[in-house]
């Protein structure tokens, strides 16, 4: 583990973090589906309810402007936490979903086609797969997919070439596989992609409070991800879009917030990003997304991804030395979790036993049932991993899979 | 380390999963139906031969977890022999059973299940092949799910 973190100590800043489940410590390997929250994100949203709460933009008195200061601050520390070069590429959303489909919504019902191609990866979360299939069907383009090697669930980028015709409009693609922990070399494809003129879009769910994120360096058009998976509140998301993009793009829902002018028969629209953002936003998700951005950075996301990388390593080797299981997922340069299964024991079973421990983990398709069909299986078992989670955790958690595999004969 | 689950996890339960009886397609069907629950990947058939009202003989085939395994084997085990009206009694006191722990009348060793009322997010494994008891009777074409289940 890093030296210059003290990774005990930050594990305080998590109130829910100790407790017992059922009589056992929890251990919360779920991260994947959502992070727990820090103190400090957890007082920023009470401190804004109690001293600052009121509608932002409009008003005049002195809370309005509290409140819309606080907003406003919260989309220029999201700029700097991804190196968008302004605050107004900033939209804030629901979370990677909602920018995902609006994106679709917006930028591709304008430049889409019948006949042009939607270029997918086989490892999408539904997220990244429903907008694009929706889109589609509406205006007859059509959807091709990078395929994946297996169990490993590496992209085969012998492909790309092939793939990447001059039909093909938008490339969309995650940087972590949330069900397999793939790293995507998300760069070099958006370089290759961007050669040909096609628009890039790239779903940071996983990636953006795991490691540094930087869109120019990544060299995508759109960048999404959601709070909650970073320590900050739920409903509350990010979708970077490089500013001459969004100028172009029409807007997405209509209302107030949005407008410049509105008339019975005539409504001028604001500029990007309110252009986007229609009603009252939520204000407190910002605020408390803040925190967690200033409580991440605090840290260091090039040490969490050490820690996180260094507990996936340490959980894949322990858990491919026993019998009766599969796992998947790459063996070099994995994401902070490990997908398995057990011979013969539902993934919904291991579940259900591992949280009788006080472990907490996901069992299901996670969202990715192509993938999961195409590696011919109904579901997972997953153990994913944060900074605040120790190689201590990981022991209890590999102790209790041997239980379930003794309970179940295995 | 799992002694609070034998409630859900009973012995009767364990040996079926293990052992399922009756898993086995049937030719001969008189009638079928599909149970499946694509978010959790329970997934079986129930095969049923029925001479006039009576139910001669009950079969499954599929995969999922080990309750809704279970829950099919010991179905099969159970409805060989009744009548129609008698096993929609029969599915009636076991759903109420499974989703509230209270057991009505006698359900002999299907009882096993009273304890999955404990936990939610499993109530629709336990009782998704009882659904496709009903589906079959009614000769329902589409398969049946139990995913929006209330518990």
């Amino acid at each position: 583990m890093s030296k210059t973190v003290d990774w005990s100590a930050l594990r305080k800043d998590f109130p829910i973090l100790d407790q017992k489940v059922h009589g056992k410590p929890l251990v919360y390997f779920d991260n994947a589906a959502t992070s727990q929250k820090p103190r400090a994100v957890i007082d920023a949203l009470v401190h804004y309810y109690e001293r600052d709460n009121a509608n932002v933009h409009r008003g005049i008195h002195e809370l309005s402007n509290r409140a819309t200061n606080h907003f406003e601050a919260a989309r220029t520390r999201a700029a700097k936490f991804i190196n968008a070069k302004s605050a107004d590429e900033i939209i804030f959303t629901r979370g990677t979903t909602e920018g995902i489909n609006l994106v679709a919504a917006t930028w591709g019902a304008k430049n889409l086609k019948a006949g042009d191609v939607i270029l997918l990866t086989e490892l999408e979360h539904h997220s990244n797969l429903v907008p694009w299939q929706m889109l589609a069907q509406k205006t007859g383009a059509k959807i091709s997919y990078i395929p994946v090697t297996g169990d490993e669930g590496v992209l085969d980028l012998s492909k790309l070439d092939s793939l990447l015709t001059s039909q093909v409009k938008l490339l969309s693609m995650v940087h972590i596989s949330n069900s397999m922990g793939t790293v995507n070399p998300v760069e070099e494809i958006c370089a290759r992609a961007k050669k040909l003129g096609i628009t890039t879009l790239v779903d940071g769910a996983q990636s953006a409070g795991h490691l540094p994120v930087d869109v120019q360096a990544i060299g995508c058009d759109f960048f999404a991800f959601s709070g909650h998976k970073i320590c900050g509140p739920t409903g509350i998301g990010v979708l970077w879009g490089r500013q001459e993009i969004l100028d172009a793009m029409p807007p997405y829902q209509g209302g107030g917030e949005m407008i410049l002018t509105v008339g019975y028969d005539k409504t001028e629209f604001k500029a990007a990003p309110h252009r986007f953002e229609a009603g009252t936003p939520d204000i407190s998700g910002p605020i408390g997304l803040h925190a967690a951005m200033d409580y991440l950075d605090a840290i260091g996301r090039e040490n969490i991804w050490k820690h996180d990388q260094e507990l996936a390593n340490y959980a894949y080797e322990k858990l491919a030395a026993l019998k009766n299981i599969r796992l998947f997922g790459p063996k070099q340069n994995r994401a902070g979790l490990v997908s398995f299964l057990l011979k013969d024991v539902h993934a919904h079973d291991v579940v259900t036993l591992a949280d009788q421990a006080g472990v907490a983990l996901r069992g299901g398709h996670h969202c990715t049932q192509p993938l999961m069909h195409k590696l011919g299986v109904e579901s997972t078992a997953r153990a994913s991993f944060y900074f605040y989670n120790t190689k201590a955790e990981v022991d209890v958690f590999v102790d209790v899979v041997k239980e379930i595999q003794k309970f179940f004969g295995g | 380390m799992f002694d609070d689950i034998n409630d859900l996890y009973q012995q009767v339960i364990l040996d079926h999963c293990k052992k399922p009886r009756n898993f086995h397609e049937m030719p001969a069907a008189t009638c079928s139906a599909q149970g499946h629950n694509p978010l959790c990947g329970d997934n079986l058939k129930l095969f049923l031969t029925l001479d006039g009202d009576v139910i001669k003989d009950a079969s499954f085939v599929g995969s999922g977890c080990c309750i809704s395994k279970a829950s099919a084997s010991l179905l099969t085990d159970n409805i060989k022999g009744k009548t129609k009206a008698e096993a929609e009694k029969t599915f009636e006191q076991v759903r109420d059973m499974i989703t509230t722990g209270v057991v009505n009348g006698d359900v002999g060793k299907l009882a096993v299940f009273a304890g999955v009322h404990k936990y939610p997010a499993r109530v629709k494994c336990a009782i998704l092949s009882w659904h496709a008891l009903i589906g079959a009777l009614k000769g329902e074409a589409k398969p049946v799910s139990t995913e929006n289940e209330q518990t």
